[in-house]
């Protein structure tokens, strides 16, 4: 009997013992899988969290649900990567306006072997529109996030019809690293951003092999949620945030962050507009 | 196998290290699933009981929902609870998405059913088995109710051992409703699938190693304490 009720205290001790949700000012930032994986904020945000004193939590989904979260309230601060998503989250009065922050670019990765032949092409489209009539295996995202919107629109300007694809193209409606290992997995071809690629350690016999084209540019936004459709935004710590990350401090950060030895991401934000 | 092996020398890394991430990451783990099983329990336990002895028209629907429930798909119950919570929620100005405890409240409704449908059986089983005894004392089926729990104290905790197995083993709510966020949501399920997400397969593995030693410890525990209250009971 003893026992039992000292074993329930250690129960309801254990229970009770959570964490004193953080007391400290604290944002909310709805972003995507690929900045999170990449490290990116692993590296950049102590600097910021200690002049500031705001505590930043990332929640890191494929930019879709990063831009639904917000839709919802449910995020202080947008960064994410689509811009004609992020102007139309904008237009609807979700988002007070949209700053560029940072680049880098996508990559096709595929089997070294390159089956398909599209190793050091530089015309992605044309890359794509190979890749299709080779019927290759391609290991495509399918779960609406910025990287799949990139996809179709390649796949579109190849004049490629996916509602026509055999059974080469593979939708694994999962995130980035996901899609990497069914690729990796199965030898199969994908679209990824670069960011993602460098941190990514299941490569198997996966490697760049088109690269360098325009059309894989791939420029991240950051939005603040508008705190007049949703009053409980915290908007002057967000606004510090986006201050700070569009700023001198935040743009050499993250110039000077290095994965693998490589630059994943080059600041380009532009100076504030004047208004 | 080198898979493997590199998976458990992750592991044991992790563990000798001292990583004071992982121990947070460990201890939130423990915490959230402790207190989402305890919760549950609370509720689970009564009712489980109760369901067992009360006749009343509907029962057996009640019941066959009941077991049905123990499937509970755990994404399902997070975004139940995700909209629910959320901002555009009617619970939404509580602020608490994104918090450890949404991460409990998902939990216990995911565990609820498993304490309760297993307390029900186990107490209809005593119950058959007393069935005499107490008639011929005279005892009222909701009187019967704290003697028969009591006396159903062992299997109960095994009812409890498998809610809890459950909710330390389930990623798809908490990853909802708590967004994995570093030092804040991040517990060992989640853990596991953003290392699996950057292809660090023996990290992923290593933390799931710790997970299942985790797991090992608190059944080991149990066991023994059950065994000290039946010699200490006689």
């Amino acid at each position: 009997m003893i026992a039992r009720r000292a074993l329930l205290g250690a129960l309801l001790a254990a229970s009770l013992a959570l964490p004193a949700a953080a007391a400290g000012k604290f944002i909310t930032v709805a972003s995507t899988t690929s900045t999170e994986n990449s490290g990116l904020f692993k590296a950049l945000l102590p600097a910021f969290e200690q002049k500031t004193e705001i505590e930043v939590r990332v929640v890191a989904v494929g930019t879709g649900q990063a831009i639904k979260l917000a839709q919802n309230g449910d995020a202080d601060v947008l960064l994410v990567h689509h811009k004609p998503s992020e102007e139309a989250f904008v237009a609807e009065g979700y988002g007070v306006e949209r700053r560029e922050v940072m680049y880098n670019d996508y990559v096709l990765v595929g089997p070294g072997d390159d089956p398909a032949g599209i190793a050091g092409m530089t015309d992605a489209a044309a890359a794509m529109a190979r890749l299709a009539a080779a019927g290759e295996p391609f290991a495509s995202r399918g779960d609406d996030s910025g990287t799949h919107k990139r996809e179709q629109a390649l796949w579109k300007e190849a004049g490629v019809d996916l509602e026509q694809a055999g059974d080469w193209y593979r939708e694994t409606g999962s995130g980035m690293g996901a899609t990497l290992n069914t690729a990796s997995g199965m030898n199969a071809y994908a679209l990824t951003d670069r960011g993602t690629w460098l941190s990514f350690k299941n490569r198997g016999e996966l490697e760049i092999l088109v690269e360098g084209d325009a059309q894989l540019f791939n420029q991240y936004g950051v939005i603040l949620v508008s705190p007049e459709r949703f009053p409980h935004v915290r908007k002057d710590e967000g606004q510090a945030f986006i201050d700070w990350l569009l700023g001198e401090d935040g743009q050499r950060a993250i110039a000077a962050y290095r994965l693998e030895g490589e630059q994943a991401f080059f600041p380009n934000a532009a100076r504030k507009p004047a208004s | 196998m080198t898979e493997l092996g590199r998976a458990a020398a992750a592991a044991l890394d992790l563990i000798l290290s001292g990583d004071a991430e992982l121990a947070g990451i460990v201890g939130l783990s423990l915490q959230v699933s402790l207190s989402a099983v305890l919760i549950a329990a609370l509720v689970a336990m009564p009712a489980g009981a109760l369901l067992a002895v009360l006749r009343f028209p509907g029962r057996g629907l009640l019941v066959v929902l009941l077991n049905a429930l123990m499937g509970l798909p755990p994404v399902v119950v997070g975004l139940l609870v995700y909209l629910a919570l959320s901002r555009a929620g009617p619970l939404g100005s509580w602020g608490l998405l994104f918090t450890p405890t949404a991460m409990i409240v998902a939990q216990a409704i995911l565990v609820t059913p498993i304490i309760a449908a297993l307390t029900r059986q186990t107490v209809a089983d005593l119950q058959e088995e007393y069935r005499e005894q107490l008639a011929s004392l005279g005892v009222r089926p909701l009187a019967a109710v704290p003697a028969l729990l009591w006396d159903a104290r062992f299997s109960l905790l095994t009812a409890l051992l498998a809610g809890l197995g459950r909710a330390v083993a389930e990623v798809g709510a908490v990853i909802i409703v708590g967004g994995n966020i570093a030092g804040v949501t991040r517990v060992m399920t989640t853990a596991i699938a953003l290392e699996t997400s950057k292809g660090d397969l023996p990290l992923a593995l290593g933390l799931g190693m710790v997970l299942v030693a985790l797991a090992v410890a608190i059944n080991a525990t149990a066991f023994g304490a059950q065994g000290l209250l039946r010699r200490v009971q006689g």
